[in-house]
């Protein structure tokens, strides 16, 4: 990484307050010195800090786990945290993620939706039994948790959401997000439910058919999550549920 | 329940499971509380994979209590390791994938030796453990390196399941209370800006650590304000335990302070100086990387300060060296090390060195809360996690212990909670509710009125920032304090005239933060006259004037409270709590220490009713009953 840059860095910046009566949305540009190893955080605050008190935009833990600084940067969904400036042009255009709710500026409310989302693919384990504190756990392969943990990786930052063409223009569609939490249970054999459980959530047009494929979100996952993987996984689980429905004799 | 990390979510379950309404409240979702950015796992003595035979509780125990170099509540910590099995496993059945035990031959690094160890096939499948630091088995469970987000998905995922409502973008700014009890809080929406009033008939603090006093000094994510600290210390009459025990982490990147997990030393990692040397195997022979956090720190901070740092344009570093574990381990076991090498340093760890150095990294003070986690002084109000001072970490918390104290506090905590409610009298009072409504909407428009001009609210964090890590640091002394708390009440002074320099209606980022920061410097003030008084070395409290731990007159809590209106803390002190194990050598780190001037019996004598005299409230049960003396005598490592 050059550490020579020193560029002064010009930053134009979607601005709206939905509080605000008086405010439109709207560019705003910003220069700034840019300083070795400078991430988007350190910029984004030192803007506030230094130009514009009012910018809002969501940082919680500047290490790229906690999902809450996804943005669009330069017209593609990143985290804003791990995105360093040396890696941009002088002219650094931030927008915030489409898809979700805007609560200010850069600020959107991934929350609500990944909290509803949840809701709907009922992304929990459906527990075979009650909880029993005097047993030992449950055995487990170690690669089959570690197939788990590959898919549980997903930080819910929504920038795949946000790349995606369905779910930017049809809401009810689950977004890859949503596919990948559906096979991370799916696999799991904690899980009482079958295969035909979740299929009315999966393999529709909501689910796993919607899809279009092109995979622009696997391309700006920042956890790169094997999204391809996960697609093929839904549609051969959904292909040997309508078969075992239709092998099912008429009643 | 004010916070929705690990253990506000852990103790909403416990107590909605109890058939009570439950309403969370949380600054950001609940999975980006940073719970989520724990790395290296979990301690409970499930005692599965070879290098564990032979755990228990009882194990757990004591190096529990030789972690916090006896300043922990010995009851607490006993409570503590017997639950946190069951914890785990529970956690299991919410979905955790813990890294599972694979039979037969598995190769670590152990000291600096490639080891093959028979992994047993009885074993098989069951939840696996690594190393961490201070401890004499292999304890900790875990996910790969993404502990505590898979913890926190887990627990999450069953607060909507059973449909516990969450309130994020929502910050607690006041208690309710009427001097007795606490009748809920006064809240402001970051989305809107609007202050309102939620009452209830418990309240719950859990609002993690207070890091963030150290300025960008810290591994703690920028929300970790100690805000719930503030809520307490704010009513005059609940105190802060223990502020001055300060954790600092061996490895935090340098210079951006992201953590590093322990668990990098735990799976065999080395720590070089410049000369490339593990200067630690001959400093701490029996543990090596691997001693408690406390004493790793302070033996790195002597090494750069004695000229044997890497020299960069931040300042010295030290090497953290990861080479030897290899492509595959760390690329799977130990995966989001990887990623924060990659993307914060552009390195790859199985070939290139990383730089490191000690920084702030948890908070064994908080809001003093009795064993059932019910605040000092307010019925109805509770605490629980990191910003509780529950007190099983006394004055330096092993790694590992928190993410599973957060999980058996929870639990706890939760279900006194649940019988309190179910106990207590009349409802909270909407009247005191609207009072301190109006008391807040007062306090907002001052501080709107206020002209702007002088420095900026951030300059004086900055310099905050830099009195701490400076003065406070893994080193102190009697003078350098001193400096410190002129400083700090400087700048309290200075917060309290500053106004703001834009308005904008809604959430406003300069006024949610012109909010915050008084009460962070008091904070920091509690800190700083805490550790000023305690004229002594304990865990990560570290005197150079006073080297060593005094049990003759320190084996004691500190407790601070501030009056209204007074211009800084008044400290007070209890006894640690019931000792079961004596105090004596911890095994590693310095071995001297004045004894204690009393007999145990004698000491002993004066907990309950010291702690009572202190506005302890109540317990469901009394004091000690959890406590199975002498239980660990026979344990391995027991002392004779
Ligand atoms: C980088 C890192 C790695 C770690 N690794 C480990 C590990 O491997 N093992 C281990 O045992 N421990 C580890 N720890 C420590 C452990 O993660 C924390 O101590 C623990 O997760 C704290 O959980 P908590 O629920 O108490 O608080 P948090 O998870 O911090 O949650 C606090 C909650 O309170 C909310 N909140 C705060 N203030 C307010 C307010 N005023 N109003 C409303 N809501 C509020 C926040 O929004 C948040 O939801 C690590 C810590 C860090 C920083
Ligand atoms: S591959 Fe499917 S889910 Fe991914 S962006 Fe395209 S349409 Fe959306
Ligand atoms: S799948 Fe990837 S891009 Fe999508 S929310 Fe999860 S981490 Fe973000
Ligand atoms: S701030 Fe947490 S992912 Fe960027």
């Amino acid at each position: 990484m050059s550490q020579a840059a020193q560029r002064t860095l010009k930053f134009e910046i979607f601005r709206y307050n939905p509080e605000d009566p008086a405010s439109k949305p709207h560019m705003q540009a910003f220069e700034l010195q840019e300083t070795p190893f400078m991430s988007l955080f350190i910029a984004l605050n030192k803007l506030r800090e230094e130009q514009d008190p009012t910018l809002q935009f969501d940082f919680v833990c500047r290490s790229a786990v906690c999902g809450s600084c996804g943005m669009m940067v330069n017209g593609r969904p990143a985290l804003a945290c791990k995105t360093l400036t040396s890696q941009l042009e002088r002219t650094i255009r931030l927008h915030p993620l489409p898809a979700f709710r805007l609560v200010g500026d850069l600020a959107v409310d991934t929350g609500s939706w990944f909290r509803g989302m949840t809701e709907r693919v009922q992304g929990w384990i459906e527990a075979k039994a009650p909880f029993d504190p005097d047993a030992v756990e449950e055995r487990m392969d170690d690669e089959v948790a570690r197939a788990i943990y590959e898919r549980e990786r997903c930080i819910e930052c929504g920038c795949c959401v946000a790349s995606c063409a369905v779910a930017n223009t049809r809401p009810a569609f689950v977004a890859p997000a949503g596919l990948n939490r559906i096979a991370r249970f799916m696999m799991d054999p904690r899980d009482r439910r079958k295969t035909g459980d979740w299929f009315e959530v999966f393999a529709s047009d909501e689910g796993v058919f919607g899809c279009l494929g092109l995979m622009a979100c696997q391309d700006v996952c920042p956890k790169e999550l094997p999204l391809r993987e996960v697609y093929a996984y839904l549609r051969r689980k959904s292909l040997t549920g309508i078969l075992s429905r239709r092998a099912k004799p008429a009643t | 329940m004010i916070g929705a990390g690990l253990a506000g979510e852990r103790c909403a379950i416990e107590a909605a499971a109890a058939g009570h309404s439950v309403l969370i409240l949380s600054l950001v979702p609940p999975r980006r509380s940073h719970s989520c950015a724990a790395q290296g796992g979990m301690q409970a003595a499930l005692g599965n994979c070879a290098k564990a035979e032979g755990d228990s509780p009882d194990v757990h125990f004591l190096d529990t209590v030789r972690g916090s170099d006896w300043g922990a509540d010995q009851e607490v910590a006993r409570i503590f390791a017997d639950t946190a099995p069951l914890a785990v496993r529970e956690l299991a059945h919410f979905g955790v994938p813990w890294t599972r035990l694979r039979p037969g031959i598995n190769r670590y690094h152990i000291k600096g030796e490639q080891v093959d160890v028979d992994e047993p096939t009885d074993k098989a499948g069951l939840i696996m453990h690594r190393d961490f630091g201070g401890t004499a088995k292999w304890r900790a469970c875990y996910a790969a390196a993404g502990t505590g987000h898979a913890t926190l998905y887990a627990v999450d995922s069953q607060v909507v399941r059973l449909g516990i409502d969450v309130l994020d973008r929502m910050e607690a700014i006041a208690l309710v209370h009427d001097g007795e009890r606490c009748h809920g809080a006064v809240v402001r929406c970051l989305r809107t800006g609007r202050l309102e009033t939620i009452l209830a008939r418990a309240t719950v603090i859990a609002t993690g650590g207070y890091g963030r006093i150290y300025g960008g000094y810290t591994s703690n994510a920028v929300i970790n304000e100690g805000m719930g600290a503030v809520l307490a210390l704010d009513t005059g009459i609940v105190p802060l335990g223990n502020m001055e025990a300060v954790q600092f982490h061996p490895t935090g990147l340098w210079p951006a302070g992201i953590l590093v997990t322990e668990g990098c030393r735990g799976d065999g990692g080395y720590l070089l100086n410049a000369a490339g040397e593990r200067f630690l195997v001959a400093l701490e022979p029996e543990k090596q990387e691997l001693a408690s956090r406390d004493v790793v720190s302070r033996h790195m901070m002597n090494e750069i300060l004695a000229g044997r740092g890497v020299d960069s344009p931040n300042g010295p570093h030290l090497w953290l060296d990861l080479r030897h574990l290899g492509e595959e381990h760390l690329t799977t076991r130990l995966r989001e090390i990887y990623e924060i090498c990659h993307d914060f340093l552009g390195i790859k760890p199985w070939e290139d060195l990383v730089p490191v150095r000690p920084t702030q990294h948890y908070s064994m003070g908080g809001v003093r809360v009795n064993k059932d986690g019910q605040a000092y002084g307010l019925a109805g109000l509770f605490a629980v996690g990191e910003a509780a001072c529950w007190d099983m970490h006394g004055f330096n918390r092993l790694g590992g212990n928190s993410l599973a104290e957060t999980i058996v506090a929870g639990r706890i905590v939760g279900a006194r909670i649940a019988d309190f409610v179910t106990r207590a009298g009349p409802g909270p009072d909407a009247a005191l509710g609207s009072a301190e409504l109006k008391a807040q909407e007062q306090r907002l428009r001052d501080l709107a009125q206020r002209p702007a001009g002088g420095r900026s609210l951030y300059q004086l964090r900055d310099e905050m920032g830099e009195i701490m890590m400076n003065r406070l640091g893994v080193f102190r002394t009697g003078e350098e304090i001193e400096a410190a708390v002129r400083d700090l009440k400087r700048l309290l002074q200075e917060a309290g005239s500053i106004g703001l320099r834009a308005t904008a209606p809604g959430p406003n980022p300069e006024l949610t933060y012109a909010l915050r920061l008084p009460g962070m410097l008091r904070l920091a003030l509690v800190t700083a006259e805490g550790a000023l008084a305690r004229r002594e070395s304990r865990g990560a409290h570290h005197r150079i004037d006073y080297p060593q731990r005094n049990d003759a007159e320190w084996l004691n809590r500190t407790l601070a409270r501030w009056l209204p209106g007074a211009e800084g803390p008044r400290l007070s002190y209890e006894p640690v709590g019931l000792l079961d194990l004596p105090p004596g050598h911890r095994g590693y780190g310095a071995s001297g220490y004045v004894d204690l001037d009393v007999s145990l019996e004698a000491y002993n004598q004066r907990v309950a009713a010291a702690q009572s005299a202190e506005g302890c409230l109540e317990t469901a049960e009394p004091v000690g009953s959890s406590l199975r003396p002498g239980a660990w005598r026979g344990a391995f490592s027991a002392p004779n």
